[in-house]
């Protein structure tokens, strides 16, 4: 894992006692909520609808244990002894006093952690694959591309008031599992045809919000050494013409979709041309500096396939189950990339007490190289366990309810925190989740639909990926109540798609019943192994609509 | 920030953010009538006319320049059992708290001191 070095360290230190004096003199009087809000948010801390809110940068999904141990203590001494996982992949306390937070960042910061950029017209948290390292369909490690930028972003003179916020996530992998089509920038590390070097396919423009976007290519092979000086002339391209009159057409997706995907390009590459590259692309030195730090641990050798795993699964089917769904086939032999569901049935999706977080620590110590990932689905990952390990590891996480073999299934559900917690909200999304998922509870049911992402935010700004859901859930308001606006054959994977409206809204309780007959339009229609997203593409969105329709009008 | 910008239809309360802890506050009168501010909605001082809505907002707009609390406004509400309930479900929220969460928040108690915890109906 990456290393703060000297600089990084005074930095982030510098900064925990810049904020310590600002919330002194805020509580004090000498400065006003106007003055203080962007000083805070520049430090993560938001104001939601119950409490204060502290975001926590978790850079590229990537923790060790004594991370998500220290994470665990401010949960339990700064707030109500959990945390909430996000697909941003950060973690967010729900109720931390703003008294506090001075010191909460310095606990923070004695792990290598901070909540810089976490909010604001910055760019912001660097996301990645969260199988990088390790997944078989892989040609190279994205993290260190990714902390390469997070190096270069971070408190980045020019870049520090962009129009809006600014979102990269980065994969080395032929299968998009970190939604890069859904950010501002999308990388894709692949090897040029004909010189078989690596280079990066460059996505920009793309965006959930208002007006969801999927990223348009603007390079098909940008050579690896030449990363900072193109994403540059990007940056410089946005910041000088992207709007600033109107928030809602902020982002660099409405600057490419008013000018066109070929004259963004045009104009980024002729400031490309002009730029000095060598004077802003990273030392060669400098990227292998931080390569190393990425460096897969020292894996044992082992069998392909092993047989105490085999044996035990033999003899206990809900283990063997829970291996099925939960686990991920891994570059090195007798390994196993092992996700653990942050979606038992009935509890907020994505949240972690404090005992669970130590729990997970303890096993990422134990048995995964003291490494674990958050994913974007609001999961977490140990990526290096040996398979024969999996027994053990499956009973201790049994014990503290981690044990839910629902990965990509329909249980397996995304949700913003909504109404619940948040103060822009429209509708809440976790008890829709939670309805959705005891609807859905039985085992052989789920796997019976297989795999299916349901996904939910509670207002238009789709924190929560709802255009990209195969089905996606929108909480609005209608006539002084919450109403849910569902979409039907959304993706979010190198088939990026926004999902389409299937009807009107519909009420609260009526969530599950809609559902209810969309899968069934699915099992009843599906040929072969078809999965239910491959369905809907087949099928269009006729027969869904109309399924769905009935329920709609039903209630209507 | 401002404070209240428009007022909502009467009744109202007075609600905020108090700036050291973030939790809900509501505008009340003490014994010597003047006002403060309570953690328990039940005890918010309802505003059933216009010099009573004025008399709130012109205490939002002090506590909010005295930073004493953030994020100051009235809101409209309906009589319950005698007890003032916020019309809009989104404000009805923070006179509760988090709805999966029923240990959390209002609706658990937090802030509000025993004798002056509402029964819940
Ligand atoms: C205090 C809580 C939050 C606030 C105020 C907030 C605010 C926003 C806003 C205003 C947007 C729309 C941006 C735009 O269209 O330009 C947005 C988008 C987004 N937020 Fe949040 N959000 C919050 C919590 C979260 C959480 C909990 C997550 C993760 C679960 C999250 C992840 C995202 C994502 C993925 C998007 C859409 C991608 C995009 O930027 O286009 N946010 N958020
Ligand atoms: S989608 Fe809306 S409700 Fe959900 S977290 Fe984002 S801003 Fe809040």
């Amino acid at each position: 894992m990456y290393r703060y070095d000297e600089f990084d360290e005074r930095f982030v230190r510098e900064r925990v006692a810049q904020f310590r004096d600002q919330v002194s003199r805020r509580l004090d009087g000498s400065l006003t909520e106007d003055e203080f809000k962007p000083l805070r948010l520049k430090n993560g801390v938001y104001l939601q609808l119950h409490a204060y809110m502290l975001r926590i940068a978790v850079p590229y999904g990537t923790l060790s244990g004594r991370q998500l141990r220290q994470l665990a203590l401010i949960g339990e001494k700064y707030d109500r002894g959990y945390g909430h996982f996000t697909t941003r992949t950060n973690l967010q306390f729900n109720w931390p006093k703003l008294r506090d937070i001075p010191d909460i960042l310095d606990l923070l910061a004695d792990v290598e952690m901070h909540c810089i950029q976490t909010s604001g017209n910055c760019i912001r948290n660097v996301t990645a694959d969260h199988f990088a390292g390790v997944a078989q369909d892989e040609l190279e490690d994205p993290r260190p591309t990714a902390e390469l930028l997070r190096q270069w972003s971070s408190l980045h003179p020019e870049f520090s008031y962009l129009p809006r916020k600014f979102k990269i996530a980065v994969t080395g992998a032929e299968h998009d599992r970190a939604v890069i089509k859904a950010h501002d920038i999308g990388l894709r590390l692949r090897r040029h045809p004909d010189t078989h070097e690596t280079c990066y396919e460059v996505s920009v423009g793309g965006g959930l919000g208002r007006t969801p976007m999927i990223g348009k290519v603007v390079r098909d092979y940008l050579p690896k050494p030449d990363l900072l000086a193109y994403l540059e002339a990007i940056m410089r391209v946005y910041n000088l013409e992207g709007r600033r009159d109107n928030k809602y057409k902020a982002r660099v997706k409405i600057l490419v979709h008013e000018i066109g995907v070929e004259e963004f390009k045009r104009r980024v590459e002729e400031e490309f041309a002009r730029l000095d590259g060598p004077s802003v692309n990273a030392d060669p030195a400098e990227i292998a500096r931080i390569a190393a730090y990425f460096a897969p641990p020292a894996y044992e050798t082992l069998p392909e396939v092993s047989r105490v795993l085999e044996a035990t699964k033999a003899g206990n089917p809900a283990f063997a189950r829970w291996v099925e769904t939960n686990t991920t086939p891994h570059k090195a032999p007798g390994y196993t990339a092992l996700t653990i569901s942050l979606k038992p049935i009935g509890e907020a999706p994505g949240d972690a007490t404090s005992d669970q977080m130590r729990l997970v620590a303890d096993l990422a110590e134990q048995y995964s190289h003291d490494e674990l990932r958050v994913t974007h689905a609001q999961n977490l990952v140990l990526p290096h366990v040996r398979q024969r390990d999996l027994f053990a590891i499956w009973q201790k996480l049994g014990e503290a309810g981690l044990a839910s073999a629902n990965i990509g299934l329909i249980t397996d559900i995304i949700a913003c925190p909504g109404l619940d917690y948040c103060a822009l909200a429209t509708a809440r999304s976790i008890p829709i989740a939670q309805a959705i998922q005891q609807r859905f509870a039985d085992d052989e049911r789920q796997r019976l639909i297989g795999e299916l992402n349901i996904k939910i935010s509670g207002c238009i700004n789709a924190c929560g990926h709802h255009h990209v859901g195969h089905i996606g859930i929108l909480g609005l308001e209608k006539r002084g109540i919450e109403s849910y606006q569902i979409t039907l054959g959304g993706e979010s994977t190198e088939n990026a798609k926004i999902g389409e409206i299937l009807g009107p809204g519909v009420a609260a309780e009526d969530v599950p019943e809609a559902i209810e007959r969309i899968v069934e339009v699915y099992l009843t229609q599906r040929v072969g192994n078809e999965s239910f997203i491959e369905s809907v593409r087949r099928l269009g969105l006729a027969p869904f609509k109309a399924a769905f329709q009935e329920v709609a009008h039903a209630v209507a | 920030m401002a404070a209240a910008v428009k007022r909502p239809p009467l009744p109202a309360i007075l609600l905020a953010n108090d700036l050291l802890d973030g939790d809900i506050v509501f505008a009340t009168a003490a014994p010597d009538g003047a006002l403060v501010w309570t953690r328990d909605p039940a005890h918010a001082l309802v505003a059933a006319d216009d010099p009573a809505a004025e008399r709130l907002e012109a205490y939002a707009a002090n506590q909010l320049a005295t930073n004493h609390v953030v994020d100051a406004y009235l809101v409209d509400v309906a009589i319950e059992g005698g007890l003032p309930v916020p019309r809009h479900y989104r404000e009805r929220m923070k006179t509760l708290g988090p709805s999966n969460r029923l240990d959390l928040g209002k609706q658990a108690g937090e802030g509000i001191d025993a004798q002056s915890k509402r029964v819940s109906a």
